[in-house]
């Protein structure tokens, strides 16, 4: 093993010049040396200028190189390529906190980055399932349709499906101001990646991380809309490689925001199109998920590191359906998810969450005694039961007319109002404790009467319950 | 470590690797690829080149590499020190990884299956001069606290005469415990291990009847659609309708011997809470620990796609061999869509022509196949073992006429669908009445005639009309609501609506709720009818049901499931009893 990696670091210093072919992001190298799956390439532009690219594929015939930073400018003749006999690393250190990359890790802002503690390969390895900690700190987000309902948990991946126009990044954006693990403060720190979305988004980001006073905590990997498409495959895998060192070697709590993940797909297909693959649903490769997964696994606890990482990738649903192939396999592979509501939206609520499709699968073990409040979990239920219930009832009303609902459907309403207007809505500024939060919920209970209160136990009824005025 | 060179890389495409100057290479054979030894198995042959696909991430791997054959195809170890264990796909134990490489799983590693090092007590059951089998029982070993491991001679072996076994005493896995004579050149040497294939069903004497189900705790499982001991059943549900908490609470609580949970391409974190959770949780039926009958493999869905296309043969072969041994096995198996996703990945890397989105045409013969190893089996040894398979299927946007559950559909004999609006109201377990079915009643008939006083059939019966009128009376309701239908036919929806709140739904949290025996479920099943025969005839007298709804013992009935402990089931009888005195007591409108 060790004489073929020498042999290769040898054959890296040699420069090949002439492709064979370029189409779209792709360029093809004909008569190299072995070259391996998924090293990491140089490639020469006729103007001298360098970009970076990685191995697709490889054969003893031809190699298909994909460059990140687009081929504009590249012909057949005058292409050069170093291959670099390893695949890509990011020099990763603390230093990078506070600075702003590009995809690939480089410095977008002019000065050079800091010498790094480690090179670690992009890609990551898989956490061995025995070697992770399952999630159980609770996370106050200060919001309290999250915090009562899809309760956020240290270490999970809970991605919001959203829509555009939709305000997914102001509440991306009040959850990194707010949120806060009680009882611990230990180190934390924020990893932005934005990926394909427009210079006013990454901004707005940055400039709120400037008002809370965090953006010294705060590496951001930027590939903006007019960044070449296929710098977004790396993007994430980059910045992640950051975070896990940020999370397990230096045990901080890190928070990473990835938006838009519909534009990392995006990307997937046109190289996949490009090179002629079998399409599975929709045009999108049939290696979607694996390759999601690989970006949403990479978060969570282990054994051994105080650090976390807690990822909170956002993404636009095409259309608003929930069933596309994006939302839907991303769904299977993060653990619950937010989802954005458009007719809330357009009813002026903010946050615009249903709480219905929305889902938390680590609250179970994340709430109740000694975690938030002991009645929380029937709590939870009770809202859920109810709030579904309130649905029913106003496809009723919107058939047979508000005044013919029964008595207590018209209790239902009621508490479908409040809860919506006064427990979902709140303001993009507004940091609610859980008691808060909890309190409110019992509030919207008291409209209706404590015998449909099925969830909920005669002791919790006896304690929190009470009849609205009104 | 092999050093059969069986050919050199040619072409890399992310797991699919194309090899040439191909000398005696078989299908199916398990090899070893460039210097970093990754795992990979022969799928394709012609002529000169082969087709492997590899276990492990490819990255770095070089045309010109060379490719070493193992001389036989892949296979799991087989012996005592499975039960407990925590695996990848292909069987390398997740502990032994954790060891050797720390946090994160790096590639080129191996292990064996199972210990070659450790010590067991075994006991042999036979002596020297008996006549034995292929499969027959040699001697037994204490696996687990809960588990008798019994030896068996391999399935392929031939008659013959037992020539010596060793004494009782503390063996390796890897040890000659017996020297059989078989008429041939060379005689037997029996170890403990044994390696088998994992594409291979082990062999069997013959299929039986099913004739138990295979009792989960479950009320809408047991009751409503059981599943026979050895048969299949899918569970379909989009993200979030609880497929995997089914499969959980199955995996803690059903009566079979041995649990062998595939977790494949599923959530990381799931299986670690699946490792935090069971070794604490207590079998209700031996007081022991669940871990002590548990099998886990976790393929979780950023480990490579090919060990996750074969985590599912590895499971299913470990549950055959607890099979032959006589013990009813579960398989569950989380998600066989991302199995199917796993083959149309590897396919597709394959440049195989596509059938439906994508997925190979032989999608559907190799569900099949999969679930054709369930089963009630007379062993080889010709004691009764059982495979039930229960598989969760996530379909694409909920959609359940997408291909794998499509072809699932016709192949399992159960069905168990997950419905999205009973999960957002968090109705749990979310299975949906209308779409499930199961083909199973029949057989367990019999088995619960005794255990319910021969009420079973018809009581399940009645309930599921009510319910299916239930749901054209909603429609209705929908269009004029409720105050719009008469007393009776309202009190059928106070009477499903009781159904679903005090039997359907489940607490897998609540320390009574999580398991149900069938006493009690026979029992609760009852009260709840008895509400409405004898609310019906009450209705029919002119009580109005308003009178029925206030009645305060009507409130209990919702709570039973929460108040009432499996051991003291009679308190349910009682119940019934002040539920019959309270509605004959009710006075029509004007009386009171």
């Amino acid at each position: 093993m060790k004489t073929k990696n020498a042999d290769r670091r040898l054959l890296a210093g040699r420069e090949y010049l002439g492709a064979s072919k370029i189409d779209g992001p792709l360029v093809f190298m004909k008569n190299t040396h072995p070259v391996g799956y998924g090293e990491l390439v140089e490639i020469i532009a006729p103007d001298g200028s360098r970009r970076s690219g990685q191995v697709l594929e490889t054969s003893d015939e031809i190699v298909c190189v994909q460059v990140f930073e687009g081929t504009t400018g590249l012909n057949l003749p005058g292409t050069g390529a170093h291959f670099m006999g390893e695949p890509l690393k990011l020099s990763v250190s603390e230093g990078m906190l506070g600075r702003v990359m590009n995809g690939l890790g480089k410095s977008r802002d002019g000065s050079p980055l800091p010498q790094g503690e480690f090179e670690r390969d992009v890609n990551g390895e898989p956490i061995n399932p025995t070697a992770r900690v399952y999630p159980q700190n609770f996370i106050q987000t200060g919001i309290s349709v999250i915090d009562g309902m899809t309760t956020l948990i240290q270490g999970q991946k809970l991605p919001i499906f959203s829509g555009n126009g939709m305000e997914h990044n102001e509440l991306a954006a009040q959850i990194a101001k707010q949120a806060k693990v009680i009882n611990n403060d230990s180190d934390f720190a924020i990893v932005f990646v934005a990926m394909g979305v427009k210079y006013d988004v990454a901004r707005f980001f940055i400039n709120s991380f400037e008002e809370s006073g965090v953006i010294g905590n705060v590496a951001l990997f930027l590939s903006l809309a007019d960044d070449p498409s296929i710098e977004r495959t790396i993007t994430p895998r980059t910045a992640l490689t950051l975070a896990e060192y940020l999370a397990f070697d230096k045990g901080k709590q890190v928070l990473v925001i990835m938006t838009d993940m519909t534009n990392y797909c995006e990307s997937l297909r046109e190289i996949s199109t490009l090179r002629g693959e079998i399409p599975s649903r929709k045009g999108y490769p049939g290696y979607l998920y694996s390759s999601l997964a690989e970006l949403y696994e990479r978060s969570g606890k282990i054994k051994g590191s105080e650090g976390s990482i807690t990822q909170l990738p956002i993404l636009s649903m095409p259309n608003d359906d929930i069933s596309h192939p994006i939302p839907d396999l991303t769904g299977y592979i993060t653990e619950g998810q937010i989802v954005f509501d458009r007719s809330m939206h357009s009813r002026g609520l903010y946050p615009p969450i249903n709480p219905l499709p929305s889902l938390s699968r680590l609250m179970k073990d994340g709430i109740g005694e000694g975690m938030t409040r002991k009645d929380h979990p029937h709590l939870s239920n009770q809202l859920f039961a109810s709030y579904s219930h309130v649905q029913e009832v106003r496809n009723l009303a919107s058939v047979i007319g508000e005044e013919e609902l029964t008595s207590i459907d018209k209790q239902y309403i009621k508490f479908g109002n409040f809860f919506e207007n006064n427990f979902i809505s709140q303001g993009s500024d507004e940091n609610r404790s859980i008691e808060g939060t909890l309190d409110l919920g019992w509030k919207a209970l008291g409209y209706l009467p404590s015998e449909e209160l099925q969830r909920l136990t005669e002791e919790e009824i006896d304690e929190y319950w009470t009849e609205a005025d009104d | 470590m092999p050093t059969r060179i069986i050919g050199h890389v040619k072409r890399v495409n992310g797991p699919v690797i194309t090899v040439t100057d191909i000398t005696d290479a078989e299908m199916l054979e398990l090899v070893r690829v460039g210097e970093e030894h990754l795992v990979g198995e022969v799928q394709k042959l012609n002529e000169t080149e082969a087709t492997v696909q590899v276990y492990e991430d490819a990255t770095g791997l070089c045309p010109g590499e060379n490719v070493y054959g193992s001389g036989s195809p892949l296979s799991v170890e087989l012996g005592p020190g499975m039960i407990g264990s925590i695996y990848d796909g292909i069987q390398r134990p997740l502990e032994k990884l954790e060891e050797a490489s720390g946090t994160f799983i790096s590639r080129g590693l191996t292990f064996d299956g199972i210990d070659h090092t450790k010590k067991w007590h075994f006991i042999p059951t036979i002596k020297a001069g008996d006549t034995v089998n292929a499969g027959s029982i040699i001697g037994t070993v204490q696996e687990s606290e809960t588990i008798v491991h019994k030896v068996m001679i391999s399935p392929t072996a031939s008659e013959g005469v037992v020539i010596s076994i060793v004494n009782e005493g503390e063996y390796t896995v890897v040890d000659d415990i017996a020297e059989i004579s078989q008429n041939k050149s060379t005689d037997l040497k029996v170890q403990m291990l044994q390696k088998w294939s994992i594409r291979i069903p082990r062999p069997v004497k013959d299929r039986m009847n099913f004739h138990a189900p295979l009792v989960t705790g479950l009320r809408v499982i047991d009751t409503l659609f059981p599943l026979a001991k050895g048969g299949t059943v899918a569970i379909p549900g989009g993200f979030g309708t609880g497929k995997t908490m089914t499969q959980h609470a199955i995996a803690q609580w059903c009566d079979a011997d041995i649990i062998v949970y595939i977790g494949c391409g599923e959530r990381g974190n799931e299986m670690t809470d699946v490792l935090r959770e069971f070794p604490q949780l207590i079998d209700p039926r031996n007081g022991k620990s669940l871990m002590e009958r548990t099998i886990l493999i976790a393929n979780t869905s950023n480990m490579p796609v090919s060990a996750r296309e074969a985590s599912i043969y590895t499971g299913i072969t470990m549950a055959e061999y607890y099979r032959d041994m006589g013990y009813a096995v579960a398989v569950m198996a989380d998600s066989t869509s991302r199995w199917a996703e796993a083959l149309r990945e590897l396919s597709g890397r394959m440049e195989e022509m596509p059938a439906e989105e994508g997925f190979p045409a032989y999608l559907a013969t190799r569900i099949a196949e999969f679930y054709e190893r369930a089963g009630l089996m007379k062993t080889l040894c010709g004691a009764e073992g059982s495979v039930s398979v229960i598989g969760a299927v996530s379909p694409p946007g909920g959609d359940f006429s997408e291909p794998v559950t499509m072809h699932t559909k016709r192949f399992v004999r159960c069905f168990w669908g997950l419905d999205k609006s009973l999960a957002s109201a968090r109705h749990f377990p979310a299975i949906s009445w209308t779409d499930s079915y199961s083909e199973y009643l029949l057989d367990v008939k019999g088995w619960w005639s005794k255990k319910s006083d021969d009420t079973w059939f018809q009581n399940r019966k009645e309930i599921m009309e009510l319910l299916q009128k239930e749901g054209r009376l909603q429609q209705i309701v929908k269009l004029v609501g409720p105050d719009a239908l008469p007393d009776s036919q309202n009190f059928i929806l106070e009477v499903c609506n009781l159904f679903k709140n005090a039997f359907l739904q489940q607490n897998a949290f609540d320390k009574i709720d999580r398991y149900c025996t069938v006493e009690k479920q026979v029992k609760m099943l009852s009260v709840v009818l008895t509400y409405w025969h004898r609310g019906n005839e009450a209705i029919n007298k002119g009580v109005p049901l308003v009178k029925l709804k206030r009645l305060k013992v009507v409130q209990e009935i919702s709570r039973i499931k929460f108040t009432i402990s499996n051991e003291d089931i009679d308190q349910i009888d009682k119940l019934e009893l002040r539920l019959e005195k309270a509605i004959s007591s009710l006075g029509g409108i004007y009386e009171d």
